[in-house]
């Protein structure tokens, strides 16, 4: 179907949000001495073994100990240290929660929560593994940023990014190999979302790696005569609500779209928008209260209701309401 | 400053116990038992054995640093704190009470000179200690890293993991303090999750163990400090046991769990403070 359409953005080339990450941490590391890492005896799953080996005295090994690493990095923190955690996000959220709120977010620490292995797209591991409620939990804190880039380019951006933000920050990427159709020089700014895609119609604001999705919905939509516009919503806190509503000014309805919950997530950031704002028609792309499964990535956006052609569907939706 | 003998650390240390007693009286909350039994270890700690300055700054580089992990007993440390210079004593008044910096349990949201981190949800403190001190192993800072923690709160899991790094990778900067006064707020620590021995379960995770038998004689707890202090940069963590009475300096309150979280009525806190002389002048 991809290859049919008349696609916005294209790719050649596919990698792992994770490697971005990686690849990010490395160069941060390199630009920034005070840059360090820490892993929960997943530093090959984070990609982080670059760093570990070009600076071993600034890499702390903790062990299977999620909870320990995140007071180890508030108390790195206050010295002036900008640690970057690594572990998967299931690990680096609910199971820490209390952790990062007293120690990281209540504090103010300048703690950066790197979480791999997020949403659905984690694939066979299954549910226990595929948090659909950490950008909820985290948008929740006060103080924390909270961003969730769609390739591996941006996550690399996004990466080294944060090293130059001052405070605490959740970043999520995955594991899956995707399409890169974000430029590798792009300017990362916290906070900022991105018009990839100018439209008249219909807005669809996506995150993460349901952007790719969005890319193919909008020429799917096109060839059914519907102008999609499409926002690359990768800081989900603090919200760009400005570009949320000059775009819903123009087109009048709206889609979100996120490999998480959508209660709690993006589509609620982006209601609470709107409803305070300009109560535009709102179809919400996401899982719908209930925990994944085993299967490949792709099965699981299928039967999950997540990939383009539920943003099709959910862009047909919002538009008859309006 | 100069350095005080122990007649005058002992005078601190009844002041300190006035201002614990006046602050948890005034709002009728607060937790007057721990602090008034880690009274003579605070003031030891912040007017005879670290390296500090009331001039405060977060990153605290070539002083040492203290971190209180049952954040709890805030009133014992905001009154060393203010007694040290970092606030105007003044402010003891406003513990606790809406708009205060002396939030009831420690707190960095208002800026509140002294305080590095917040505490109180329990058991988190000796990882945020651990990681200080490995950034200053890092910057070749040769200052220490203190912490507190209580015994009851050995019963939080995430101790245990701070417990097992610390040895394995060699934080030897660090002098971790158990106030082992044997109580916790259901009651003594032996009824309700009996924390057996200490001192081995923190040698077998390959920590040096000392033992403070008299923690509320200001001479033997500075001993001990001293003594950790000795042991410390051998490649192992330090543990001081420190063995208190909660309550202690109040005949009615010591050596009981019922003081943990109550405060003083006008008449207790009367009797209270007659038995404590009023060294340093009230707030």
């Amino acid at each position: 179907m991809e290859k049919t359409l008349d696609l916005k953005f294209n790719y050649t080339d596919k990698k792992d949000t994770r490697s971005g990450f990686g690849d990010g941490l490395l160069e941060a590391g390199r630009k920034n001495p005070n840059v360090v890492g820490l892993c929960a005896d997943l530093i090959g799953s984070l990609k982080m073994g670059a760093f570990q080996k070009e600076f071993p005295e600034r890499f702390f090994q903790t062990g299977i100990a999620e909870a320990n690493m995140m007071g180890i990095a508030a108390g790195l923190s206050i010295s002036g240290k900008i640690p970057f955690t690594g572990t998967f996000a299931n690990f680096s959220t609910g199971r820490v929660y209390d952790q990062i709120r007293q120690s990281i977010a209540y504090s103010d620490k300048n703690v950066k929560i790197c979480a791999s292995h997020a949403g659905l797209t984690l694939g066979e591991d299954g549910a226990t593994h595929q948090i659909l409620e950490d950008l909820g939990m985290m948008k929740m804190l006060p103080h924390m940023t909270v961003i969730n880039p769609c390739d591996y380019n941006q996550t690399k951006a996004a990466t080294m990014a944060i090293a130059e933000h001052e405070g605490p920050v959740y970043l999520r990427f995955g594991r899956p190999v995707w399409p890169i159709f974000t430029p590798a020089d792009q300017k990362f700014e916290i906070g900022k979302a991105w018009k990839m895609i100018d439209g008249k119609d219909v807005t669809i604001f996506a995150t993460g790696h349901l952007v790719w999705e969005a890319v193919i919905a909008e020429a799917m939509l096109r060839e059914e005569g519907i102008s999609a516009e499409v926002i690359n919503i990768h800081t989900i806190k603090p919200l760009d609500t400005e570009a949320i509503l000059d775009s819903v000014a123009k087109t009048g309805c709206a889609v979100s779209a996120e490999e998480h919950q959508y209660n709690g997530g993006l589509g609620d950031s982006i209601a609470q928008t709107l409803i305070r704002n300009n109560p535009a028609p709102l179809e919400y792309v996401g899982v719908d209260d209930s925990f994944g499964e085993s299967g490949t990535p792709t099965q699981l956006l299928e039967k999950y209701g997540l990939n383009a052609a539920n943003i099709v569907a959910a862009a047909k939706r919002a538009l008859a309401r309006k | 400053m100069e350095k005080k003998s122990t007649e005058q650390l002992q005078e601190v240390a009844s002041q300190v116990r006035r201002d614990i007693l006046r602050m948890v009286h005034q709002v009728q909350s607060g937790h007057p038992g721990a602090s008034l039994g880690c009274t003579e270890f605070f003031t030891a700690l912040y007017f005879d054995q670290l390296k500090h300055d009331s001039d405060f700054k977060m990153e605290g580089k070539n002083e040492d640093l203290f971190f209180l992990s049952n954040g709890h007993i805030s009133p014992v440390w905001y009154s060393v704190l203010s007694r040290s210079g970092y606030f105007p004593i003044e402010e003891m008044s406003t513990f606790r009470k809406l708009n205060s910096r002396l939030q009831g349990h420690p707190a960095t949201e208002e800026d509140l000179p002294g305080i590095r981190i917040a505490s109180g949800s329990l058991g988190q403190g000796l990882s945020v200690a651990i990681g200080a001190a490995q950034a200053k192993k890092i910057d070749g800072d040769d200052r220490m890293v203190y912490v507190l923690m209580g015994d009851g709160e050995q019963e939080e899991g995430q101790i245990w993991e701070a417990a097992m790094y610390a040895a394995h990778w060699k934080v030897d900067n660090l002098i971790a303090t158990i106030d082992l006064n044997r109580q916790q707020i259901d009651g003594p620590t032996k009824e309700i999750m009996d924390l057996i021995d200490l001192r081995a379960k923190y040698e077998s995770f390959g920590w040096t163990v000392i033992d403070t038998e008299n923690g509320n004689d200001m001479k033997s707890v500075i001993e001990g400090l001293e003594k950790a202090k000795s042991l410390a940069g051998k490649g192992k963590p330090v543990l001081n046991l420190l063995h208190t009475e909660m309550g202690f300096g109040v005949d009615f309150m010591v050596g009981t769990h019922k003081w943990h979280g109550i405060a003083p009525n006008d008449q207790q806190l009367a009797d209270a403070l007659a038995q404590l002389s009023e060294t340093l002048g009230d707030y």
